[in-house]
């Protein structure tokens, strides 16, 4: 049953969505920042913010109150500075910070930084909805932090001011602290208590990008000697008075039941505390064992003799599954894109093409935990969640408890990559599940749901897998003359709360982000849905996981087909449209010394480029071939995120989502399935790459004062197409299948 | 009853002795900073040091470390003079994204350290070929490379 502010989502959203960029909006939004939490909570999601601003009085935050939801000044000057996203490696627990303490005028050495909860207030102030996801908290965050910041330094300054007697206009702050124009000081810490009990202030005055001091400065990471020395706690790191760990024995097919169970000797192990059937994701039936500790308790799941009733469920598997995907694709599907397909059958050069994309899981290197702690008053749960606000819902419905009655403690999580933000909230209900359960075979304490690595990789919620085909006309210019594309791959999002937002006309938005832009090109694009027993979700840059793969090996092969250097096909097709990709790509260009360099002996150079997210990100690669196996020896890459926050971090995400991008191409990279069962297990038969995959990488950044977009995923999708390109200029041979098969 | 040396303080332990020393370490004794990845040595996101040894404490049963030396993220990085270099690396390197596998990485790479003679640089391959046990999803390895290399030099 769906939980009404939960059905209110995809209406919110779309209002959202809506591109509320209304400056007067925008600078309304921060001001409930301000709020103690209470009053402005109710979790009603679907009128959240809407009404949030309405309540938004400035009404004066009372000392200890505090407050603030964002800042918190301790007296000995340290400023805490909350974060409304999940901190998985992306760096905002660095960079929000940096963003407030720039317009605070803090001292950065310090500032600390500490993760949200599902309170409302930490919202993305766009969506209205908690998210960390689509790249978008820098990108939706910039303007709110820099003003949260504002309004923090302002009400010190005039804190100051009081204190002094002085006019308020002739103070400055520098460096986490006010200064008078006699020469009187007074530390942030020394003012915070007069200040956060003044009104909060309507409108403050932003900083001239030119003077900013942190925003832009390579920053070292707040978390950085705490995840270098073992301190830094995860999700899995929760520890709580008498708490439990709880192993799930899952079906070996999506959704199938228990027929029969003998926990004889699996409650036989010492430390086991129950063995419990429970209810799972998508009507299936599990076991869970709960006991002192992991070990126990996986030994015990182990030991379970379960007769699973797969009857009922539908057994995918991959051959059959291609054969099927390749029937749909001979017909059109949903109409996306439409163009005159006449000229395709007289054109002077053709294309045909078909790509093959495996399921991938995302195996984040945490494994999935969610902790559960029950009480009278209601739930409190710890984990390392993207979406915590939906998730609390989920828990309150499994738990049978009233929304605000569940408390949502963001953990810093190990990796996710999308596997944390699940629009079912799949394994954070199990855990709910689980502790509901316990607590009626009068287990009370707080139970930690921990899943194996196999727990995970068999576990699903993965990249879909897609084909495509492509029938292209084209003339000796390189001019395309028709392109017919067709796109068959499971929706992520229908059946979620996401649909009706983002699935159109019986196309997922999320299949075809990436497709036909930025080029000028006249194509029609169909897309078929098939339903299939394999659970999907978003993956690292989504749909241009496949897509910048399919578009840009394309528009090489024309480059390639046509004698044209590919960097040029591009520029020319780019026209003088896309100046941002034109930058990124030639900043690449330029940097990586293509077209001027001599390349060493046997190795080729590889270009793509790809927007995704706001973000345009340009490769240039070496690459070659050795032993019959592609080598990525060296990636260049022109970025283009508008104004860079911290330089750091952006060159650690371009280094490490091409090295997610390269993972894609190493053969053992696809989760297959044979009756239903999914075949992978471990990192030993689901390959990501290592350190000795790595290439040499250099990042470079456009320079821009434009306000940011989101640097967590754009990285990831030309990097394939690029080393895909190079060894189609080595070999002859184009390849359209991940991970790459050379022979 | 198991006896184990952990961080050089004798600890008697009523667990059974196939447990792995992985989940002795986090469950039993709260030592967290070593972590679980894979499960079967996989991954290196749990390497500890066994008297001075890279060992993958996620397979490595108790029964089979007692009276020896396990040494755990929290004590190298803070009692060790290689360990201290490899923490200061990582730091000044920014190495850690998500961090979760950089306990095992630190430890992996500190091991591989102190196996070297003293002073010793290690070329760019031989520090591959030390890190290839410990994954990242998060791809830091181009700083994970850079900042082995840093703290070998520093250790000069």
């Amino acid at each position: 049953m769906l939980n009404p502010a939960l059905h209110e989502l995809p209406r919110a959203l779309q209002n959202l969505l809506a591109r509320d960029d209304n400056p007067a909006t925008l600078a309304a939004l921060p001001r409930r920042a301000f709020l103690k939490l209470g009053a402005a909570s109710g979790f009603a999601l679907g009128l959240y913010p809407l009404a949030a601003r309405s309540q938004a009085a400035a009404e004066p935050l009372k000392p200890g109150q505090q407050p603030s939801a964002f800042v918190a000044i301790a007296a000995d000057g340290t400023i805490t500075v909350t974060v409304n996203r999940l901190e998985f490696g992306q760096g905002v627990q660095t960079a929000l910070p940096m963003i407030l303490a720039e317009e605070l005028d803090a001292d950065w050495s310090k500032v600390r930084s500490q993760l949200g909860t599902n309170q409302p207030a930490y919202a993305d102030p766009r969506f209205g909805m908690h998210l960390t996801g689509g790249s978008n908290s820098i990108k939706h965050s910039f303007t709110q932090y820099r003003e949260l910041g504002a309004r923090a330094r302002a009400m010190l300054v005039q804190a100051a001011a009081t204190r002094w007697g002085v006019d308020a206009a002739s103070l400055r702050t520098q460096d986490g602290a006010v200064l008078g124009a006699a020469g009187q000081r007074l530390g942030y810490g020394e003012l915070a208590a007069a200040a956060m009990a003044l009104p909060v202030p309507a409108k403050v005055a932003l900083k001239d990008p030119a003077q900013f001091r942190l925003i832009g400065r390579p920053t070292s990471r707040l978390d950085a000697a705490a995840k270098s020395s073992g301190q830094q706690d995860f999700g899995i790191d929760v520890r709580l008075p008498g708490q439990l760990t709880a192993v799930v024995a899952r079906p070996p097919v999506f959704g199938a039941k228990l027929r029969a169970l003998d926990d004889t000797a699996a409650k036989a192990v010492k430390g086991v505390k129950a063995v419990l059937r429970v209810p799972l994701d998508r009507g299936a039936e599990g076991v869970v064992v709960i006991a002192d500790g992991y070990w126990p308790a996986k030994v015990a799941r182990d030991a379970l003799k379960i007769d699973w009733n797969t009857d009922a469920a539908e057994k995918v598997d991959s051959e059959r599954q291609l054969a099927q995907y390749r029937a749909l694709a001979s017909q059109p599907g949903a109409k996306h894109f439409d163009a005159d397909m006449a000229p395709l059958a007289k054109a002077p050069k053709k294309i045909e093409a078909e790509f093959v994309f495996p399921y991938l899981a995302h195996a984040p290197m945490e494994p999935l935990n969610c902790t559960v702690a029950l009480t009278e008053q209601g739930a409190t749960l710890w984990v390392g969640s993207q979406m915590p606000g939906l998730d609390g819902m989920a828990a309150a419905r499994t738990l049978g408890l009233k929304p605000e009655q569940v408390a949502v403690r963001v953990q810093v999580a190990g990796g996710g990559f999308g596997r944390r933000a699940i629009p079912s909230s799949e394994y954070v209900v199990e855990a709910c599940a689980i502790a509901k359960a316990a607590q009626t075979v009068g287990l009370k304490a707080p139970i930690r749901t921990l899943w194996s690595r196999e727990d995970d990789i068999k576990g699903g919620y993965y990249r879909p897998m897609h084909l495509h085909r492509a029938h292209i006309g084209f003339d000796n210019s390189g001019k395309v003359l028709a392109w017919d594309h067709v796109i068959v791959g499971q929706s992520i999002l229908t059946g979620s709360p996401f649909e009706g937002m983002m699935v159109k006309n019986g196309v997922d938005v999320t299949a075809v982000e990436g497709m036909r832009a930025p080029y000028p090109l006249p194509m029609r694009l169909t897309v078929h849905h098939p339903k299939q027993n394999v659970p999907v979700l978003w993956w690292r840059s989504v749909g241009s996981t496949h897509t910048a793969f399919v578009m840009e090996t394309l528009i090489d092969q024309i480059a390639r087909d046509t004698a044209q250097d590919p960097v040029a096909y591009r520029m020319k097709l780019f026209g003088d449209q896309h100046p941002r990709h034109r930058a990124a790509l030639q900043l690449a260009v330029d940097q990586s010394g293509y077209g001027k360099k001599n390349l060493a002996a046997g190795r080729a150079w590889g270009v793509a480029v790809h927007e995704s997210f706001e973000s345009v990100v340009a490769y240039v690669v070496e690459a070659s071939v050795k032993d019959g196996q592609p080598v990525l020896h060296q990636v260049t890459a022109g970025v283009h995120c508008n104004l860079v926050v911290n330089p750091r971090t952006v060159e650690a995400q371009v280094q490490g989502a091409a090295l997610m991008g390269l993972g894609m191409c190493l053969p053992g990279a696809a989760i297959t399935l044979k009756d239903g069962v999914v075949q992978q297990s471990n990192f030993g038969d689901y390959v990501v790459a290592r350190i000795t995959d790595m290439p040499a990488i250099a990042v470079h950044t456009v320079p821009s004062a434009d306000p940011p977009t989101g640097m967590g995923e754009p990285g990831l999708p030309p990097l394939a197409p690029a080393f895909a390109n190079a060894l189609a200029r080595l070999t002859g041979k184009a390849l359209r299948e991940l991970p790459f098969k050379l022979v | 009853m198991t006896t184990l040396q952990v961080n050089g303080r004798t600890q008697q332990l009523d667990v059974d002795p196939s447990t792995p020393v992985l989940w002795v370490l986090r469950d039993t004794l709260g030592l967290t900073g070593t972590k679980f990845g894979c499960g079967a040595a996989l991954c290196g996101a749990c390497t500890v040091h066994v008297d001075g040894q890279a060992v993958r404490s996620c397979v490595t049963p108790i029964s089979s470390v007692s009276g020896r030396q396990v040494t755990t993220i929290e004590a190298v990085t803070a009692d060790d003079r290689v360990g201290r270099a490899v923490r200061d690396a990582w730091v000044k390197h920014d190495v850690a994204q998500c961090g979760y596998c950089q306990s095992g990485q630190v430890m992996s790479a500190t091991a591989f350290l102190k196996s070297l003679p003293r002073g010793q640089q290690p070329a760019a391959a031989d520090i591959d070929a030390a890190m290839a046990g410990n994954v990242c999803r998060c791809g830091t390895y181009a700083r994970i490379r850079a900042a082995v290399a840093d703290a070998a030099r520093a250790l000069v």
